[in-house]
Formats: C-alpha cells, sequence, structure tokens
C-alpha cells in the first residue's frame, strides 16, 4: 500500500553498525480516547541484543508495540531503524523496514498448512506453486539454522501452540525480518517448550538479529535479555543493563513502590472439609485429556493456591468446579457428591451446592458487559427466589441492593446504572467479588483476581478473600502470578500438565521449590 | 423412459442449473472472503431485469448483458459498503438488497414499458440463442453417443458453456493463484491478512465484485436465454437455492457443480412431471420444489458430513486493540 | 464511556434512517415522474384520512405487530429469525384446522383457541431450526430461510390438495363458519357510539396485538427468562457461567419468536380473509425484520414502527390505486428502511457519535 518504505534502511540492516541503534524510538505518544496508553517514550536497542520490555498488564507494552508494527499510528513521536528516519503506517511498511512481529496471539490461518501461511503475503508473483517452492527450500535451510524445525506440510490446527509460535518465527524470518519482537511469547508454553524457544531466540541473536521480548515475567529478563526497560502506566520508567539489575529492582520499578504484595493475615484455623475432589479428569473439545485426575481437599476457613503456568489445566479445574465444563472423577461440596457430566452439571446447580466462582475472565464470562452494574449484581443468581416473585424479577428492589452494596465495597463511580464496561477492571471486579461472596457461599472459587486490577484494588481486593477465610470458607485460589498465590494462601499445590506436582504448606514454600514444581520437575518434599 | 426422454429431461437439467451454478460460484467469492451473501437473488433479479430492458430498448444482447453486470456490481457495491465499508450486518443487507432488487426492477420497468411490470419480450437479437457445436448435425446419427452430443453437449447458448468454465477456472484462481490464497485465508482469519501486510478491505471489495460480476451473469442469463424478457420476481427464489447448494457444496467449486447440477435436475423433473410417480409412492410436484431446501438442512444438520462454513464468515473485520 | 446519550441511539438514529430512507424513496418517485409531495398527500389522505383508510392501516399493523416482535424477540438472543414468513403461514394452517374442525359456540372461545394454535403451529415451525442451531450449529439464518420455503411448498401442497374443499377453484380451504369470524373495528366501536368504516379490514387482533406488545416487554425486562435471553444475546460464555444452558435459551427463545410470528394468523387468516387462502402471509414475515429493526427491537418501538407499516402498505396500495406509481415503491422504502436502520446502521451512527462527542468535550 505504501510505496515510500524505505528500501534505503533495509540496506543499512543488511550491514549491522554495532554503534548506530537498530531501533530507536523518540517521545511516542498514544491516547485511546481519555487513556493514555504510551507516554512520551523514547527507547534504543542496539543491533544483535535481547532486549526485554517488562511492565504490568496495561502498562502499555503492547501498544507501544503495535504502533512500531504498524498497526496503531502514534499520536506524536519519531521512529528510527538503523539511524533511519522511518514512518511506519502498516504492517506493510513494518515488514518492508525488517521488521517482525510475533503477537500474543496468533496470527495463522488455520486450515492452511504451515508453508502457505510463511508464503501468505510475501509470495513471488500471481502464481502458488513457485512460492511454495521457495519456500519449503528455504524454511529447510532455517530449521538447521536455528533449531526451528517443523513440518512445512502440516495443517496449523494439527500441531501444537509451540509448533505454531515456531511458524510465527518462521513467518518473520522469511520475510528477511532483522528485527523481531514476540509479545508475552512464553505465556502458552510449557516450560521446556519455552527454554527451547530461548535457545532459538539466543540463536538469532548470535547471527545478528535484534529482539525485543514483551512480557510479565521476572524470570524471563533475567534469563535471557541483555538490557531491559521497564513500563508503568504507559511511562518508559528506567532502562537498564539486565546484568546490572534484580528482580527486586524491577518489580519496584514496575509497580513504582516498594512491597510488591504483602497480606495482613493470621494463621488458619481450618475446619471440616468442604470441597473433596478425586481423580477428575477432563478431555477437551480436541481430544486433549486436560486434567489427569486431580485430587485435592479444602477445609473450610482456608485458603488453597493453586500454582501453574497457564494453560496446565487450571482453567478447566475452576471450569468444572463451576459447572461450565463435563468431567468424571468424585467432587464432593460438605460431603455430597455434585454432577459432573449430568442435567445438574451447571452454574446454577453448583451455586445452589454453596459454590461462588469469580471466573479467570471477568469481562466475557463474570460480566454482561453492557449489563448496568445492577443487573450484573444478580448475574448467575437471577433464578434466587428472594429477588423476584415467580418468573418477575423485582428490578426496583434489586437496584437499591446494587447501590448499597457498590457503596460497600467502594466501587467506583458509586452507580448502579451505569454499564459494567464504564468500569475500570479493579472496579468491575469488585462488582463480581461482591455479587459471589455476599450470599456466603460455602466454596469460593477465584481465578486470577487481580489480572488487569489497578494497585488500589488489589489491596483491597486481597483483604476480602482473607476475610472471607476468616469467616470459615473455604476458597480455591488459582494465580499465574506466584507472588499472589504465596501471599494469600495457607497451602499451596501446583499444577503442571493437568496434575498436581506437589503440595507445601505456604509458610515453608520457596519460590524457587514451586517454580521447579511449575516447571515439571518433582522435588522430594512433594506429597 | 427413452433415451430421448432422458437426454431432454438431462438438457433441461443443464438449461436450469446454469443459473444456480453462477449464482453458487458467486457466492462462493464472496463466502470465501468472509462476506456471507444472501442477496445473492436481489442481484441476480437486478441483472435479469437490466438485461432485459437494455437488450429490448437496443436491440443488442451484448449491450444488456453489460446492463446487467453493471447493475449487479453496483448492489454489490452497496453490499461491500455496508458489510465492509461500515461493518454492518451482512445478512440483514442481503437481505435489504433482496427486496431493493425485487421493489426497484417493478418499479423501474412499470415506468419504462407500463408492461405492469414486465419488459417487452426480447426478439431473437435481444436473447443469446443455441450455438450449435462443431460437428454436432454431422454426428447425431451415431448411435448413444451422437445424440448426446447434439441434444446435450452442443445447441445451448454462450452463457452455459461460461458457466461450466467458470468452475475449473473458480478452482484454479481459489487454490492455485496469490490472490485464491489471500481470499481463502482472509475468509478464515483476517487478522493473519492484515498482519502480513495484505489490504483485507480490498480483498474482500474484490471478492464482492467477482460476486457481483457472476450474479450479472447469472440474471442475463435467465431473462435474455432461458427467457425471453423480464417478469416481475423471475428468479423465484433461485438466489437461495443457489445459496443452498453452495452450503451443499461445501463452498467447494467443483461441489458446487455438482450440487447445481443435482439441484437443477430436481427442478427439471418437477417442470416435466406435475406428479412422479415411484411406483411406490407418487411424490407431488411440491415435493419436488421442496427438496433441494430439505436436502440442505439436512446437511446444515451434519448428519452427512458437516458443512463448516469459512470461520471468519459474516464477521465484520474490526482490528483488535 | 458512552459515546452519545440514549435518547439519541433510540429515537434520533431510527429517525435520521428513516428520513434517508424517505428522501431517497421521494428521489426514486422523481425519478419515474411523479410528484414526491403530491404522493405522500395522496397516502396520507389514503391511509389516514378516513376511518376506511385507519382501518386497513391497522390491520396492516396488526400483521407486522406479530412478526415484528417475533424478529425483535429473536434478535434479543442474538438469533436472526428470517424465518417468520414460514412460521405465519403455518400459523395459518393452525387457525383453518382450528377454525374448520372444531365446533364454535362464540367467536370469543374461537379466538382464543385460534390464537393458541397459531402460536403453537408457528413455534412448530421454529423448532428445528432452533434445535439445529443450539445442538449442531447449523445457522439458523440459512436454516429459517429454508424453512419458509419447505412451508410455502407444503401449503401450497394441503391447500390444492387435502385441504381444497370439493369443487372448490382456488387454492384455498373452506370458508369458516360464522360463529368464528371475529369482530371487525366498526363492530366494537358502534356500541361506544364511534363510527368505523364497516368495509375495513381492522379487527379484535389488533387490541390481541397491542397485548402482545405488553406482553412481549414484560418479558424481555421484567422476567427472569427475559434476562436470561438478553444476557445470552449478549454473551455466551458469560450465559454459560452463569448456568444459563445454550440450547435452552436459543429453544426457548425460538419457540416465543415463532410462534408471536404464527400468530399473526388470527389477524390476516381469521379476522380477515375467514379462509387459509395461498401465500396468505403477503410477505408480511419479512417487514417484521424492518420493524424490528425499526423499533429497535423494544416492544414499543415495534409497535410504533409496525404502524409506520401499516401506513406505508395502505398509503402505497392508494398510491397504486390513483398514480402511475406501483405498490411496490413500499418493498423498496421497505428495503431502504432495513438497509439505513440495519446493515448501514454505522454509516448513520458514527458521524452522529463524532458530533456528540465533539459536543460533550465542548461543554466540558
Amino acid at each position: 500500500m505504501t510505496a515510500d518504505t524505505p528500501d534505503a534502511a533495509r540496506q543499512v540492516t543488511a550491514a549491522p553498525d554495532p554503534q548506530v541503534p537498530a531501533i530507536e524510538l523518540r517521545g511516542i505518544s498514544k491516547a485511546f480516547g481519555p487513556v493514555q496508553a504510551n507516554k512520551d517514550i523514547s527507547i534504543r536497542v542496539m543491533p544483535g541484543t535481547i532486549h526485554g520490555i517488562i511492565g504490568e498488564n496495561g502498562a502499555g507494552k503492547s501498544t507501544l508495540m503495535s504502533i512500531l508494527y504498524g498497526f496503531y499510528k502514534a499520536d506524536a513521536g519519531e521512529i528510527f531503524i538503523s539511524g533511519q528516519k522511518t514512518t511506519i503506517p502498516d504492517s506493510q511498511a513494518a515488514i518492508a523496514a525488517g521488521i517482525g512481529m510475533v503477537f500474543q496471539h496468533f496470527k495463522l490461518v488455520e486450515n492452511f498448512t504451515v508453508l502457505e501461511n510463511i508464503i501468505l503475503g510475501a509470495e513471488d508473483g500471481g502464481l502458488l506453486r513457485p512460492s511454495l517452492a521457495k519456500a519449503r527450500a528455504s524454511l529447510k535451510s532455517l530449521a538447521t539454522e536455528y533449531e526451528l524445525n517443523v513440518d512445512p506440510d502440516a495443517v496449523i490446527e494439527d500441531i501444537g501452540v509451540g509448533m505454531q509460535q515456531r511458524v510465527e518465527i518462521l513467518k518473520a524470518l522469511y520475510r528477511q525480518a532483522d528485527i523481531l519482537i514476540l509479545d508475552e511469547p512464553t505465556g502458552v508454553l510449557t516450560p521446556p517448550e519455552a527454554d527451547h524457544l530461548f535457545r532459538i531466540l539466543r540463536n538469532l541473536r548470535d547471527e545478528g538479529k535484534t529482539i525485543i521480548l514483551i512480557t510479565h515475567k521476572l524470570r524471563e529478563i533475567m534469563d535471557i535479555t541483555d538490557t531491559v526497560s521497564v513500563m508503568r502506566r504507559g511511562e518508559m520508567t528506567a532502562t537498564v543493563k539486565t546484568a546490572e539489575t534484580s528482580p527486586a529492582q524491577l518489580a519496584e520499578l514496575m509497580v513504582g513502590r516498594k512491597v510488591l504484595l504483602r497480606v495482613e493475615k493470621t494463621p488458619a484455623t481450618p475446619g471440616k472439609p468442604v470441597l473433596d475432589v478425586d481423580n477428575l479428569r477432563v478431555v477437551d473439545a480436541a481430544g486433549v485429556e486436560r486434567l489427569r485426575g486431580v485430587s485435592f481437599t479444602i477445609r473450610a476457613g482456608e485458603v488453597l493456591g493453586l500454582a501453574g503456568v497457564a494453560g496446565n489445566g487450571q482453567s478447566e479445574l475452576l471450569e468444572v468446579l463451576g459447572g461450565m465444563m463435563p468431567a468424571t472423577g468424585t467432587v464432593r461440596v460438605n460431603g455430597t457428591p455434585i454432577d459432573l457430566t449430568g442435567p445438574h452439571a451447571d452454574g446454577q446447580s453448583r451455586r445452589a451446592a454453596g459454590i461462588a466462582h469469580v471466573p479467570e475472565d471477568r469481562q466475557r464470562k463474570g460480566l454482561i458487559m453492557d449489563y448496568a452494574a445492577w443487573e450484573n449484581s444478580v448475574f448467575g443468581y437471577h433464578r434466587d427466589p428472594t429477588i423476584g416473585r415467580g418468573p418477575l424479577m423485582r428490578n426496583a428492589a434489586i437496584l437499591d441492593h446494587a447501590a448499597a452494596q457498590m457503596q460497600r465495597f467502594d466501587v467506583r463511580p458509586p452507580n448502579p446504572r451505569l454499564p459494567a464496561k464504564a468500569f475500570s477492571g479493579g472496579n468491575q471486579q469488585k462488582v463480581v467479588l461482591a455479587r459471589e461472596i455476599e450470599r456466603g457461599p460455602d466454596l469460593l472459587l477465584i481465578g486470577q483476581p487481580t489480572r488487569g486490577v489497578d494497585i488500589g484494588a488489589i489491596e483491597f481486593i486481597h483483604q476480602q478473600v482473607i476475610a472471607l477465610r476468616d469467616a470459615g470458607k473455604a476458597i480455591l485460589l488459582v494465580s499465574v502470578e506466584l507472588d499472589e498465590i504465596m501471599a494469600l494462601s495457607d497451602r499451596i499445590a501446583v499444577i503442571f500438565d493437568g496434575r498436581i506436582m506437589g503440595e507445601v504448606a505456604a509458610e515453608d514454600a520457596s519460590a524457587r521449590e514451586l517454580g521447579l514444581m511449575m516447571a515439571g520437575v518433582s522435588t522430594g518434599k512433594a506429597s | 423412459m427413452d433415451l430421448i426422454t432422458v437426454l431432454q429431461v438431462l438438457d433441461s437439467t443443464v438449461r436450469l442449473a446454469t443459473p444456480l451454478l453462477l449464482a453458487c460460484l458467486a457466492g462462493l467469492f464472496s463466502e470465501r472472503a468472509g462476506i456471507f451473501d444472501i442477496g445473492l437473488e436481489g442481484k441476480m433479479l437486478a441483472a435479469a431485469f437490466f438485461s432485459a430492458a437494455i437488450a429490448a430498448v437496443t436491440g443488442s444482447v451484448w449491450l444488456g448483458l453489460g446492463a446487467s453486470i453493471i447493475a449487479s456490481l453496483a448492489l454489490s457495491g452497496l453490499h461491500g459498503l455496508a458489510s465492509i465499508t461500515f461493518r454492518g450486518n451482512q445478512l440483514i443487507s442481503g437481505v435489504a438488497i433482496n427486496f431493493l432488487a425485487a421493489g426497484l426492477t417493478v418499479l423501474i420497468a412499470q415506468s419504462w414499458f407500463q408492461q405492469g411490470g414486465r419488459t417487452p419480450a426480447l426478439l431473437a437479437s435481444g436473447r443469446f440463442g443455441p450455438i450449435s457445436l462443431p460437428g454436432a448435425e454431422a454426428l447425431r446419427e451415431v448411435p448413444v453417443l451422437g445424440p448426446i452430443y447434439a441434444e446435450l453437449i452442443s445447441g445451448h447458448s454462450i452463457l452455459v458453456y461460461v458457466a461450466f468454465a467458470c468452475v475449473p477456472l473458480t478452482w484454479w484462481i481459489l487454490y492455485r493463484t496469490r490472490f485464491g490464497l489471500r481470499l481463502r485465508a482472509v475468509g478464515e482469519n483476517p487478522e493473519a491478512v492484515d498482519t502480513a501486510g495484505i489490504s483485507v478491505v480490498r480483498l474482500r471489495y474484490s471478492a464482492v465484485l467477482i460476486c457481483g460480476l457472476l450474479c450479472g451473469l447469472a440474471g442475463a442469463y435467465l431473462a435474455t436465454a432461458l427467457q425471453a424478457g423480464f417478469v416481475q420476481d423471475m428468479t423465484a427464489g433461485r438466489g437461495y437455492i443457489a445459496l443452498a447448494a453452495l452450503i451443499f457444496a461445501k463452498w467447494r467449486p467443483w461441489h458446487a457443480l455438482y450440487a447445481t447440477l443435482l439441484f437443477g435436475f430436481l427442478q427439471a423433473i418437477a417442470l416435466r412431471y406435475q406428479n412422479l410417480d415411484l411406483g411406490f409412492v407418487t411424490l407431488p410436484v411440491q415435493a419436488m420444489d421442496a427438496l433441494p431446501y430439505i436436502l440442505t438442512v439436512v446437511i446444515l444438520a451434519g448428519f452427512i458430513g458437516k458443512a463448516v462454513p469459512p470461520r471468519a464468515g459474516g464477521q465484520p473485520y474490526v482490528k483488535e486493540r | 464511556m458512552e459515546r452519545m446519550p440514549k435518547w439519541a441511539d433510540v429515537v434520533l438514529i431510527p429517525l435520521i434512517s428513516l428520513l434517508l430512507a424517505a428522501v431517497l424513496s421521494g428521489l426514486v418517485i422523481l425519478a419515474i415522474g411523479e410528484d414526491p409531495i403530491n404522493a405522500l398527500n395522496l397516502m396520507i389522505k389514503g391511509a389516514l384520512g378516513s376511518t376506511y383508510g385507519w382501518g386497513y392501516t391497522l390491520y396492516y399493523a396488526t400483521n407486522f405487530m406479530f412478526t415484528g416482535l417475533a424478529v425483535a424477540v429473536a434478535f434479543h438472543a442474538r438469533l436472526f429469525n428470517i424465518g417468520g414468513e414460514g412460521q405465519a403461514m403455518l400459523g395459518g394452517l393452525g387457525v383453518a384446522l382450528v377454525c374448520l374442525y372444531l365446533p364454535w359456540p362464540h367467536w370469543s372461545l374461537a379466538l382464543i383457541a385460534s390464537t393458541v394454535g397459531a402460536a403453537l403451529f408457528g413455534a412448530a415451525w421454529a423448532f428445528l431450526p432452533a434445535v439445529l442451531q443450539a445442538k449442531r450449529g447449523s445457522h439458523i439464518v440459512i436454516t429459517t430461510i429454508m424453512f419458509n420455503f419447505i412451508a410455502a411448498a407444503f401449503l401450497n401442497w394441503l391447500l390444492v390438495g387435502p385441504l381444497k374443499p370439493r369443487g372448490g377453484m382456488d387454492p384455498s380451504t373452506a370458508r369458516f363458519p360464522e360463529a368464528t369470524n371475529l369482530p371487525s373495528l366498526h363492530d366494537l366501536l358502534a356500541p361506544l357510539g364511534i363510527s368505523f368504516s364497516k368495509a375495513a379490514p381492522a379487527n379484535i387482533s389488533f387490541l390481541v396485538g397491542i397485548l402482545a406488545c405488553v406482553l412481549v416487554w414484560v418479558l424481555i425486562w421484567r422476567t427472569r427468562l427475559g434476562y436470561e435471553i438478553r444476557a445470552f444475546g449478549h454473551s455466551e460464555p458469560a450465559a454459560r457461567y452463569a448456568g444459563i444452558s445454550p440450547t435452552k435459551i436459543t429453544v426457548i427463545t425460538m419457540l416465543i419468536s415463532g410462534g408471536l410470528a404464527g400468530m399473526m394468523a388470527i389477524n390476516n387468516v381469521m379476522g380477515e380473509a375467514e379462509r387459509l387462502v395461498l401465500n396468505a402471509t403477503e410477505g408480511a414475515g419479512f417487514i417484521g425484520i424492518a420493524v424490528a429493526l425499526m423499533g429497535r427491537s423494544h416492544p414499543f418501538g415495534v409497535f410504533l414502527a409496525a404502524i409506520l407499516f401499516g401506513f406505508l402498505y395502505q398509503g402505497g396500495a392508494e398510491l397504486a390505486l390513483w398514480t402511475a406509481i406501483p405498490r411496490e415503491l413500499i418493498i423498496v422504502i421497505q428495503a431502504l428502511v432495513i438497509l439505513f436502520t440495519g446493515a448501514l446502521d454505522n454509516m448513520v451512527r458514527m458521524p452522529l457519535e463524532r458530533i456528540f462527542m465533539a459536543l460533550r468535550r465542548r461543554g466540558a
């Protein structure tokens, strides 16, 4: 589309000058309506290095990279590629400037082969056959060069996510990218897959490629990057050499205060078992076994934290217990087995059994974004006899009740008539939490309680969870944030590949030991 | 049934299948690019009217054909505007286009010709006549193959041959060219296309316009070859049958040919026999009319192989934030 | 954040869309050599200038209320029921069977039974597409279109065959017995001392239509079921989380929708024709789409839009009578309304939103 893409820049990058930054951003700003996603950001990335950009969810990392890839247009600022000022109005211009991007959600055509995906948009001429032949040859050499083995004729939907990610990297390399941006690349990977990815990235760096790694995981930054920039609330707070920093310092830069997470709480006084899960198994729609015989118990008055890398079965566990997915095995609540496959394997029956559920994805599941806050305040409990008569709902009473509830939970603004989408992430979460805990459930399932939630609200939410525990309720906490698990839990179980790897008391747990179990390594202490 | 009867029914099948085939391939291009099109009927109808009207006025069937294509392209452009540019609901846009064509054709026909919403009957020069393939008459006497060649294969109008030629052409474009690869990709995952630096909008507009072109041919065939002039609502649901055939064919070109031939055959039977005596049961003509739709529902239900539409079909493309 | 006030969304956008449709229709009238202002005057006089005109306007409006509500209810669950036409045809069959094969002492009882019959038959015709959508993922738009054609073929067969009375000339059932004939607005208003045209077909079904609007309003905005229907329409994963069965809601919503479409038959079959004829629905099922879009899927909006389309249909018929403009003009207007309020909604909406944002910024 753009004829003015800088071919000159490509020639310069062909022979990288180690003194000139591969990428330099100067004063980039971008606002979406009232939200300032990027504020006056400047950054220099030297060629042949791996540069990390770390920050919490919503810090503006992805927006910045999308600007670099021509997906958004910056409101202000300049981009220099190998010292040449470059405008990147669209993805085509970015590709021409030698930038390749691996998105968090892959951009692959599911029913195409690997080869077809690779040539898409980079075909030579109007006919496919020569393009495919050329790509096949080039794939072979890339595979040996960088440990990037993929079957060129496999169909995307038949291969795993790790493979799909390699296809994305190959796509970029096939387009002769010198600069590779990866957005949260390990979120979907198992630890061995992540290790393999890092090996590939190191190979690429050693070949002179420049890599930008976006992540919110400190460990990855420390492991693989040469330099790191920290983003917080749309601003770039620091750029440092990785060797000269520490996780603690980065964490402080990320959240803007010293203490990351500490929750005031007294030791738990566990009572009788509330939730008893035995040999739970789930096979998903694609036929993959997601839970492979999970067993655990939660007692009244304690928080069981379930740690694990995303995608190891914890989401499925929550959905099974919340009545959104069928499973086999036995689950007892207060000694009574609950239906896992039959007509009572639904959210209504679960609520009747005393299970409340704050889902991982509150915007897609926990709330109806177009419903007003008061309507959301009974979502899932809308069949409750107390909120209406027969088939009718008493809207006025629900509205009053919601208004009072919003005051109690400090939801801002406390206007029950506003739709859920008008609230910030933290306030949306408070609406969900208020609804789920106020009926006094015996068991609370809570997934990623503070994902995308501002710092102030995190503290409030954590206090509510602890208060519920102290009121003698059982809580299953699922979070990919290990700090959160360690701060809130009384016991910590680690899930890996659909199995519980082990369980430790929170006071005995070390991040290192948990990390090993999360990577699938059994430790001696595991029960 | 003797050979001649069979050949007559098959000949009629070919003629009746032709507009279905053209419309079906039209829908194939559009839907493979992710734009649902239930406005095939309306585009065909508008094309049928303008081909007949212009052919009647000028006496030239080729000018009529040009007019039909322009009319159909205009409606395609409207569909594109609604569903691509303004990211509206593609189904609703299709419904609107069908009504627009149904109303406007009669309105304009009445205003131009004052014949109660029809065009004057077309003379020979205003129609696409049959083409005798070389040697058809000479070979007629050859047993079996002769009549098949002379009756079934030879003697159709040019648009019939164009329609059948469109099948391998469509296949080739779809699976052997860069354009086809991108077209299929944009119907499955427009984001993949967008991030590869290809314009989703331009691709989808191309697909929608190809759809318009083919619907134009289909409409012109109806009014200037199959029949001699335009009458109100002359498409009579063919656009929907084509849509059904497209599902039946699971959005594949060769299967589109088979599906439209099957549905054309059903129409030919219904045309020839009011009630079809199958020996054990007598099928009323209405059953034959309903059969394409019933078969499509069965296919949709997935009892005989599931019909999975292009994944991004029906959804306007909005860049993710 | 809301980009524009709610009243603009609910009132202004439909009005602008209507205006656009009207202007374009005016241009069409100009193009065929007639005077649009004169045409509008004729339409108003013909449709609203006499109780006869009103009688037809309200008769058409009654049809459109039912089919409009049918589409609107389904819209709330994000289902596009394009099969109102077929469901209304089957509703007609239900009415015909009730009226012809059961003895009725009084029209009121016949009306209740016919309403039930019409709703049941209409719902039954929506059932299979609903189940196929819910269980097999078959696209409901396509299946309901197919069911329209199947219904047409089925009724065609019934009316030339099994249901045609001996010696009948045209494809239709026998006349319904006298006791099932519904009181017209003339009959209803006469005791109140209001004289209303005797020839116009508007009848008591109009009141049933208004009642249906009220009941649908209660259903959608005041009941637990309506809450579930809307929730499912907004987000299926969320509905599943809340324990709302997508299968159940899809089927129930479509049954209600089909039932409403079927109920139209008490007006056109029982109230007007007093027998079942071929193609009795005359496209009213499709007009329901325009009515629901125009009325923003709100029962009150549907009521107003139905009256508007009733006016257009009666006015259009008058127009065809007195000018060279054929009735099909109405189909064009209908198409334009669907286009602007449905498919091109964003074309109207985006500039308006920009204006409101600018106004707000200036105000702030």
